[in-house]
């Protein structure tokens, strides 16, 4: 009964907030667009002084953009005088980094061995099922991401779900209905902001 | 101010001291009340921000804020019972304290003057509540020596970490001693890398000072990426200032003036610790230019890991602490010969670092005397799993795992039997019952076929089945492996895939030969650390589990009923009661029934999630072995039950 809600929610959002906001927003993001491009060439200026911030750099990069896409890699390359190649095989090889968008709220399993031998498998099951993509893969309504993390160290609260930034403890899988539901609600409040 | 000399350590200690006695038990008239409230991970992510504030506008609100005071401190390694919040004068040491309890609390104790006894610490097995942190066994078995400050100061007032004699050891080296003594004393205490190794400090220390070349630079790993392990980031975030005191006397001993902390970014908590504790030694002239008015500069700073294990390992990190991909090379040359930027540079793990400021202040005869014949000092280690208390410990090296498991942890939970400890993360391996009563240092524990690794401690009992552990920690392995060398890329990718067809119900008897053939052949030939220690898992579970493993391979049965493809959910008709419950729980809709009659699960359909185990209200879903599967196996119903005894016997 509850996969009927989430899709119906889902169709919903799908259609009708999201399109009205492209719509309305294509002057607006392209000055969006080069506002972040101004906060990157202060990241650049501050940390390019510095030997060996290209990580530093980065992280700052995914938190402007959310993402790294071969454009603002290329352009970091440019900017502090690398090869774009160099750029991007450090992009591939840290987990942080991705380049393709995440959704809005990225939900992340910890899969530590603590987490793991108090259930974080049935866990995530449960959070693929319940939103019905894998893991890696975010929403068609771009609001959530399925990951699993590495070890975060609040092991005496295992297993654990990261919402963002948001550390849940000791959940079981019907506490992740919640927890989406929760995200949506937020979700949904954000929209009608706009 | 700017500390200059010894006096002005000793204006500043004189200062916070009365503060800091208090919360050690002195009862000195302070005509204060000093909450502590605890602000590590764990207890952060039980809402102790929101009771730290909830406090501070309660006391607001019924004009107590001048005789109290809120502190936020690091972790008690209490984690079980977070958020913990203690009153001083009297100790009194509050468990799982919600936002909600504030009110009550303040009104309580802080006005009525009388203890809150529901949100004391209940001991369970004597059935009382208990009022200080004396009176709870967790802590009575442990010797706090390393998290000495955690719990205690708070971690983002440096004042507070002087007043604890932090920085005297820095003062007296660098103004009385010079830097062969002090390498001598690291040498004579006997300390050995936390980081898992065990290398001799002192050692590494005296190699990296005797290179001409210059600039030379010291690297703290707070890399902490074993799967469990929380101690490096409960240091970082309770006594960040005494890993920057040692790192500042290294830089002194070995001749170098810049010093990084490699940290992984997701510790936002103890990245933040950091940045405030660097930015508050730098204003007090404890980092930067000409240190206690001598010529010695020496300053620090962070660099982020991006989350890729293998940058734990030396020579990995050293390429990511210069932005570049984390890939391991081979050594030598060593670190100490050529390090960042091609320079001579010290690598010490955290804790490490934690030791250094340890056996400065309480002297090297002193530390010399802890732990055992070749493992001096105590350790920290991070309990979790299957354990009543999980949390942060410090114990003597030589404590035994029995000790540690069932005294400060509490046993394992729900009168379910102990199985195993995992120690070492994924470079480490399972160790069984037997060796429960093993003093442990870095010998004995790499004797039973694990290692000692940063500290990690996962408890496991009969519910868990070892085949999985090993093929859960290769599978970390695996997707953490650089791809760098041949032996760790496709020797682990191997050795996981006959670990799935082994959990899947398809392994081969020859399956467990190859894989000890293949384990071996990874941990000669890998570059790194990573490669060299990744079958550990694999060959420890073969060493004690085997029959474990054989139950699956030959009865195609999982023993611990972990594995899902060994699975077979039925309704025992008796208790079914025809609810339909278990249909509705049923995202596959593989269970079938009609009113009055017994539901039916179809073995075809169902996926094994168990949704519908929970929803039974009269327990009549039962898991068992796969019938399909043990048809095929012909004796497998024999066999089932003697695997059973024969792993019990184990236990």
């Amino acid at each position: 009964m509850a996969e009927y809600d989430v899709t119906g929610e889902t169709h919903k959002e799908q259609e009708s907030p999201a399109k009205v906001v492209q719509e309305k927003k294509d002057p607006l993001q392209e000055d969006h667009r080069s506002k972040q491009f101004a906060d990157l060439d202060r990241v650049i200026g501050r940390y390019s002084r510095e030997r060996g911030q290209l990580i530093r750099i980065l992280q700052k990069a995914q938190e402007i953009f959310g993402y790294l896409p071969e454009e603002v890699q290329a352009y970091i390359a440019e900017k502090i005088d690398i090869p774009v190649s160099e750029v991007n095989g450090v992009v591939t090889f840290y987990s942080l980094f991705a380049t393709e968008p995440k959704g809005k709220y990225t939900l992340n399993i910890c899969m530590g061995t603590a987490c793991y031998v108090k259930g974080a498998q049935t866990l995530m099951n449960a959070l693929k099922e319940e939103l019905k993509i894998d893991e890696g893969e975010t929403t068609p309504d771009g609001v959530f991401t399925i990951k699993s993390t590495r070890c975060v160290g609040a092991c005496g609260l295992a297993p654990i779900l990261v919402a963002n930034e948001d550390v849940h403890g000791k959940i079981s899988p019907g506490e992740i209905k919640k927890i989406i539901q929760t995200c949506r609600k937020g979700e949904s409040v954000d929209n009608k902001k706009h | 101010m700017i500390i200059k000399s010894i006096e002005d350590l000793k204006e500043v200690k004189e200062k916070y001291e009365p503060l800091i006695k208090q919360r050690l038990g002195h009862r000195n008239g302070l005509g204060l009340t000093q909450i502590l409230v605890c602000s590590g991970t764990a207890c952060h992510s039980s809402e102790s921000r929101e009771v730290r504030l909830e406090l501070e506008q309660e006391l607001a609100r019924r004009g107590l804020e001048e005789q109290t005071r809120v502190v936020k401190t690091g972790c008690f390694g209490f984690c079980e019972y977070g958020p913990i919040v203690m009153v001083h004068p009297g100790e009194i040491f509050y468990c799982q304290v919600r936002p909600g309890d504030v009110r009550e609390l303040v009104e309580k104790h802080l006005i009525g003057g009388q203890v809150l006894e529901r949100l004391l610490y209940h001991n369970d097995s004597t059935g009382k509540r208990t009022q200080t942190i004396e009176d709870i066994h967790f802590f009575q078995a442990q010797r706090r020596i390393v998290l000495r400050n955690c719990g205690v100061i708070n971690p983002e007032e440096i004042g507070e970490y002087i007043a604890r004699d932090g920085y005297f050891a820095l003062a007296d080296v660098i103004l009385h001693k010079n830097r062969e003594e002090v390498i001598e004393m690291i040498k004579k205490s006997g300390l050995r890398g936390r980081g898992g190794a065990g290398f001799p400090t002192g050692r590494k220390w005296e190699l990296t000072a005797a290179q001409d070349i210059r600039p030379k630079y010291v690297v703290c790993n707070a890399d902490e990426g074993d799967p469990g392990a929380f101690m490096d980031r409960s240091i970082l975030e309770g006594d960040p200032h005494s890993v920057l005191e040692a790192m500042t006397v290294a830089g002194y001993c070995i001749g170098a003036n810049q010093g990084f902390i490699y940290v992984r970014a997701e510790y936002p908590i103890a990245v933040e610790r950091l940045e405030l504790a660097i930015e508050q030694a730098r204003e007090a002239g404890l980092l930067g230019k000409g240190l206690f008015g001598t010529d010695f500069d020496f300053d620090l700073s962070l660099r982020f890991g991006a989350g890729a294990f293998v940058c734990g390992e030396e020579t990995a990190l050293l390429h990511s602490v210069m932005g570049q991909r984390g890939e391991p090379r081979p050594r030598p040359p060593y670190p100490a010969q050529e390090g960042i930027w091609g320079k001579p540079t010290l690598i010490n793990n955290v804790e490490t670092f934690a030791n250094i400021t340890v056996v400065l202040r309480e002297g090297w005869e002193w530390y010399q005397g802890q732990g055992t014949s070749t493992s001096k000092g105590s350790k920290v280690f991070s309990l979790a799993g299957k354990i009543y208390n999980t949390g942060l410990i410090e114990v003597p090296m030589g404590t035994t795992l029995r000790t540690i498991i069932f005294d400060i942890g509490g046993g394992i939970p729900g009168n379910r039997q102990f199985k195993a400890v995992q120690t070492g993360g994924p470079s480490g391996g399972c160790i069984p019952a037997k060796y429960l009563d093993l003093p442990i240092d870095y010998e004995s524990l790499k004797e039973t076929g694990s290692m000692m690794g940063s500290g990690g401690m996962i408890v496991m009992d009969e519910g868990d089945c070892m085949v999985d552990i090993a093929r859960f920690y290769l599978e970390f392995s695996q997707d953490e492996s650089c791809g760098r060398c041949t032996p760790c890329r496709v020797g682990t990718k191997r050795l996981l895939e006959i670990l799935i067809r082994i959990t899947e119900g398809q392994g081969e008897m020859e399956d467990l030969e190859m894989l000890e053939e293949l384990s071996y052949d990874i941990r000669d030939a890998s570059l790194c650390g990573l490669g060299q220690t990744a079958p550990n898992p694999v060959l420890s579970t073969l060493r004690y589990f085997r029959n474990e493993y054989v139950t699956h391979v030959r009865d195609k049965r999982c023993p611990a009923g972990v594995c899902k493809a060994l699975l077979h959910y039925t309704v025992d008709e008796e208790k079914c009661i025809a609810c339909g419950l278990c249909a509705k729980a049923c995202a596959a809709q593989a269970i079938t029934g009609a009113p009055k009659q017994p539901y039916r699960i179809d073995p075809e359909k169902c996926t094994r999630c168990a949704a519908c185990v929970a929803k039974c209200p009269r327990q009549a879903i039962q898991k068992g072995i796969r019938k399909d599967v043990a048809d095929l196996g012909g004796e497998a119903g024999i066999y089932a039950g003697a695997g059973d005894t024969e792993n019990r016997a184990t236990l």
